[in-house]
């Protein structure tokens, strides 16, 4: 299943109900912990807040001058023998990587981790072309396998439990047999590398992603802890890297301060097992290495908020901080959000890229804690983005109805003190006196939303400026 | 209008102008990509001499990589076949062509199998040296090319890795310097390795050795002078 | 119009405009008095001007730009002259210094005004311990409480250690850390009512946390929050008396039942 051809942001209210009832998923987002790690990294390094502003700031600049740095990176990367596909929509970066893989008459590709692969259903049209999509990442693996779109960007089957996968293992590694014992992490792990090293080596082209691509030198960087990324890209005799603009830095020298916060942020590791540069294909001399070398540089929606109130979102480096802080995310889980990206960069980014008419909800679904904004390592405002959507949703006049009115009723009397105060007094003065023996309400008139899961604790009766124009007297 | 011309002149609309930027921004901005200069770079990776060795074999073990110091090279074959022995692993392992391991005196140790080459699926054990160390976080720094075969840093399930002192750097800065010496061009691959593999997809339970290799082992010459600095 | 800057030093009797808040002016007076109290016992003259309703905050993380700087001229009127002017709430302190800046930017009528209204507000107990330097407060209180750091004030003016500080000193009072306590407790104003079910997670998570403690009294610096947690704490049973910070700071506690509960 994917996000990118059914999206079900619009109902991320109902999504985030079912979510909370649903005990399994609760369980398993029990296990997410990377917050305290988070925390412990950035403690060992006394410099990470100095950090944090030149990344923003390398990232602003690299934005500003988007165009120079693809150019240039462009031409690097044809020095290096490599390829570079440009492509506005989904459908160019399907059909481009189609393409590709039938150059080499692939049958199976391996594929490295990439959101972007969500972003345009990437697995399912394979699939429908004839070729073997295989993610070798074990998370996405394990979700591939059972027919689910991630939860999260770098914990993927973090909705998961062990029991769940090792169902999902038993069912489809039928190979193995049927009444094998698998309860340990352990042993799933090792089935799993198993069944994907044989895919490695067999696969005709490796897709994999790319956390940043160095105009300086055209090159793609990934990182992973597993090593899939490097086996995809390594082994077959094609590789693809399906990335997007904003992934540009200039230089090697700021593509190494970010990843200074990149792990730290991520994981709490100081820094990633494997950070691999790839610049073009093998060298004659080479032994090993892919005989090509591809780029998709893939927009699908990107150009557009550059020069807006939302460019400061093409900073994200997709560490996931935002989400392992949010409680929101915590308390709901990544598919809630019906669409890739999940959590605080996920409200920001989803309307964005499929439009605030089918997302407008995420951005709804925040408390304004700032907890986001606080870990962000790249500092975007997440927050302020957030009511930024809010805004567009609301001159677009797609918020309900009812919310306008009261909201349009509420701003009418609090700019007038004497209306207002004649509205107050009596309503505060009534519900004074009628919460006086219990002190608060179990249930109120048009307060439902409140008193189905918390009493409303009484007023006092009268109000600080009836009381204080008493005194004043 | 094709896509490169589209996408570029959408960016350009979004920045506010009609083509790119004025020669006078270009030439800043070439001399920017040129210039490779360094942004802050955290006091761990500017220590020197014994403190940087000492940083780089800490980072290293907190990466979950073991290690083992030898005073000379003379001691690296033994070294090597000591550790495959207490992994109770076969004495037997594949090599890269690399004339920097070729100088260790393997023949010391007859027992060793040695071959060279690139790794074969069937190999478990990759011997490889290594561009640099950096003491930041204990990461090892390795180029691909004849001499050190990508593969062999991949497909093994144990990975040793023979650096000597002399090749810890600092920082990441620092081996971008280095590199930026001895070639114009990267390599098709630049690998930087912390640790074995591992995963924690499976209930955020951190598993070693999840595609690449279960071990990482780093043999580190080092005569214990003042060292760290190229000689 | 002359525009007053905020004094460099303490002044010694600075010129005080409360800014009430709304929640407090219609469901709790008793903490704007206590706000009265602890000023003016720093020496603090104090005035609630009558034209003061609302920040604006509703309608502004509504999405509703228009309402909101509507709403928020009047506290931009409302507050004209004084030296401070100090809401018992980090939200609409927060709301007034970081956002009214962006809110009125471009504003020709407006912006001046709003800037410098920025830079003269504060959240009261930060007020109180950054700018007056207020060491101590003449306050008993018997038991232990706890305190939750609400989102706005913490995140947005960096109050911490400010109440902390003040309650060490509160006689009889043991203050005891409560786990998580930067962690949202889910009122988020119109969140709560638009999203009631993960509101209720995560004010349920905050009162379980609270009980944990084994402190008899929650604390926090903005009503929003106590509402929520202690309209939560009632409904759930558990034993738990919420109240706000400047309550206890300025000893008024003894005739004011806590939060949502009845007199004894």
């Amino acid at each position: 299943m994917s996000f990118a051809e059914a999206p079900t942001s619009r109902n991320f209210k109902q999504n985030a109900s079912a979510a909370l009832r649903n005990e399994t998923l609760q369980r398993a987002m029990g296990y997410l912990g990377f917050t305290q790690k988070r925390a412990e990294a950035v403690a060992r390094l006394p410099e990470f807040e100095a950090l944090r502003d030149q990344a923003r700031d390398i990232k602003d600049h690299t934005l500003k001058h988007l165009d120079f740095y693809l150019e240039a990176y462009e031409a690097k990367v044809m020095e290096s023998g490599g390829h570079m596909h440009w492509c506005r929509t989904p459908e160019e970066a399907r059909r481009t990587i189609l393409d590709l893989c039938r150059s080499v008459g692939a049958r199976s590709v391996t594929r490295g981790k990439t959101m972007i692969g969500e972003e345009i259903a990437l697995n399912p049209f394979l699939e429908r072309n004839g070729i073997e999509p295989v993610e070798t990442d074990l998370g996405e693996y394990i979700i591939q396998l059972r027919g689910e779109p991630p939860s999260h960007i770098i914990a993927p089957a973090i909705h998961v439990t062990k029991e769940q996968v090792a169902d999902t293992f038993l069912e489809k590694h039928a190979a193995y047999g049927k009444t094998r014992l698998l309860t340990e992490p352990r042993e799933m792990l090792e089935e799993a590398r198993g069944i994907l090293r044989g895919k490695f080596l067999k696969a005709d082209a490796g897709i994999t992603g790319a956390n940043f691509l160095v105009a300086e030198t055209g090159s793609s960087i990934i990182v992973t802890n597993e090593g899939n990324g490097d086996l995809t890209q390594l082994l077959p005799k094609m590789h693809i890297v399906l990335a997007t603009p904003e992934k540009l830095v200039p230089t090697l020298e700021d593509a190494s301060t970010i990843l200074r916060l990149l792990a730290r942020s991520a994981t709490g590791q100081e820094f990633s097992v494997y950070t691999t540069v790839s610049t073009g294909p093998r060298r004659r001399a080479d032994p090993d290495g892919p005989a090509q070398y591809h780029v998709v540089i893939l927009d699908n929606g990107r150009i557009s908020m550059l020069g807006t109130e939302f460019q400061d979102m093409l900073r994200c480096i997709r560490c996931s901080a935002c989400l392992n802080h949010c409680p929101v995310y915590n308390a709901v889980g990544g598919h809630a959000y019906g669409w890739v990206y999940p959590g605080p960069m996920g409200s920001v980014l989803t309307p964005g890229l499929i439009g605030v008419d089918q997302a407008g909800a995420l951005p709804n679904a925040s408390t304004f804690c700032g907890k986001c904004e606080s870990v962000c390592p790249m500092k975007i405002p997440l927050p302020k983005m957030m009511r930024h959507w809010r805004e567009r949703e609301y001159e677009a006049k797609l918020s309900p109805a009812i919310a306008r009115w009261g909201l349009a009723a509420w701003a009418f009397a609090a700019r007038r003190p004497r209306l207002y105060r004649a509205l107050t007094r009596p309503a505060m003065a009534v519900l004074g006196r009628l919460g006086k023996r219990r002190g608060n309400f179990a249930n109120l008139p048009l307060a439902g939303g409140w008193t189905e899961f918390r009493d409303m604790p009484a007023p006092e009766g009268k109000t600080f400026h009836q009381l204080w124009a008493e005194r004043s007297r | 209008m094709n896509a490169r011309d589209d996408m570029l002149a959408g960016i350009r609309k979004a920045l506010g102008r009609d083509g790119s930027a004025d020669a006078a921004t270009r030439a800043t901005l070439q001399a920017r990509l040129k210039g490779h200069k360094q942004n802050l770079v955290p006091k761990r990776g500017r220590v020197q001499g014994r403190e940087k060795i000492e940083a780089f074999v800490k980072m290293a073990e907190f990466s979950l990589a073991t290690l083992a110091r030898v005073r000379s090279a003379g001691d690296v074959p033994g070294a090597v076949a000591d550790y495959l022995k207490s992994q109770n692993l076969p004495p037997k392992l594949r090599m890269a062509p690399d004339q920097k391991l070729d100088a260790y005196p393997w023949a010391s140790k007859p027992l060793l199998q040695i071959a060279r080459g690139k790794a074969e699926p069937e190999d478990e054990v990759g011997l490889t040296g290594a561009f640099a160390g950096i003491a930041e976080t204990g990461t090892l720094m390795l180029l691909s090319g004849p001499a050190s075969p990508s593969t062999l840093n991949f497909l093994p399930e144990t990975h040793v890795v023979v650096v000597r002192a002399e090749e810890i750097l600092g920082s990441y800065e620092d081996g971008w310097a280095k590199l930026r010496q001895i070639a114009d061009k990267l390599p098709r691959t630049v690998n930087f390795i912390t640790g074995p593999s591992r995963s924690g997809d499976i209930e955020q339970t951190l598993q070693l050795g999840a595609h690449g290799p279960r071990r990482l082992h780093i043999v580190l010459v080092d005569d214990g002078a003042d060292a760290g600095t190229e000689r | 119009m002359q525009e007053k800057s905020p004094p460099k030093t303490p002044l010694r009797s600075p010129k005080v405009g409360l800014f009430v808040t709304c929640l407090v002016d219609l469901f709790r007076p008793s903490i704007g008095f206590a706000a009265v109290k602890l000023l003016q016992d720093a020496g603090c003259t104090v005035e609630a001007p009558a034209s003061q309703i609302c920040c604006g905050q509703p309608a502004y993380n509504s999405g509703d730009r228009r309402d909101a700087k509507a709403v928020a001229r009047g506290i931009v009127d409302a507050f004209e002259g004084f030296d401070y002017v100090v809401a018992p709430s980090g939200s609409c302190a927060g709301m007034i210094r970081e956002h009214y800046p962006q809110l009125f930017a471009g504003d020709a009528a407006y912006e001046a005004r709003a800037r410098n209204l920025a830079e003269r507000t504060h959240e009261l107990v930060s007020f109180l311990v950054d700018v007056l330097h207020v060491k101590n407060v003449q306050a008993r209180y018997d038991g232990t409480v706890t305190y939750h750091d609400s989102c706005s004030g913490l995140r947005e003016l960096g109050v911490k250690h400010q109440p902390r500080a003040l309650l060490n000193g509160v006689a009889g009072l043991t203050l005891k850390e409560l786990p998580g306590a930067e962690i949202c407790c889910g009122f988020g104003g119109t969140f709560c009512v638009k999203y009631p079910e993960i509101s209720n997670r995560m004010v349920s998570d905050k009162i379980a946390d609270a009980a944990k403690t084994g402190a008899g009294t929650l604390l926090a610096g903005d009503l929003g929050c106590l509402l929520n947690m202690a309209g939560k704490a009632t409904r759930a049973g558990v034993d738990l008396e919420c109240r706000h910070v400047a309550e206890v700071l300025a000893g008024m506690t003894q005739d004011l039942p806590p939060i949502g509960q009845a007199k004894k």
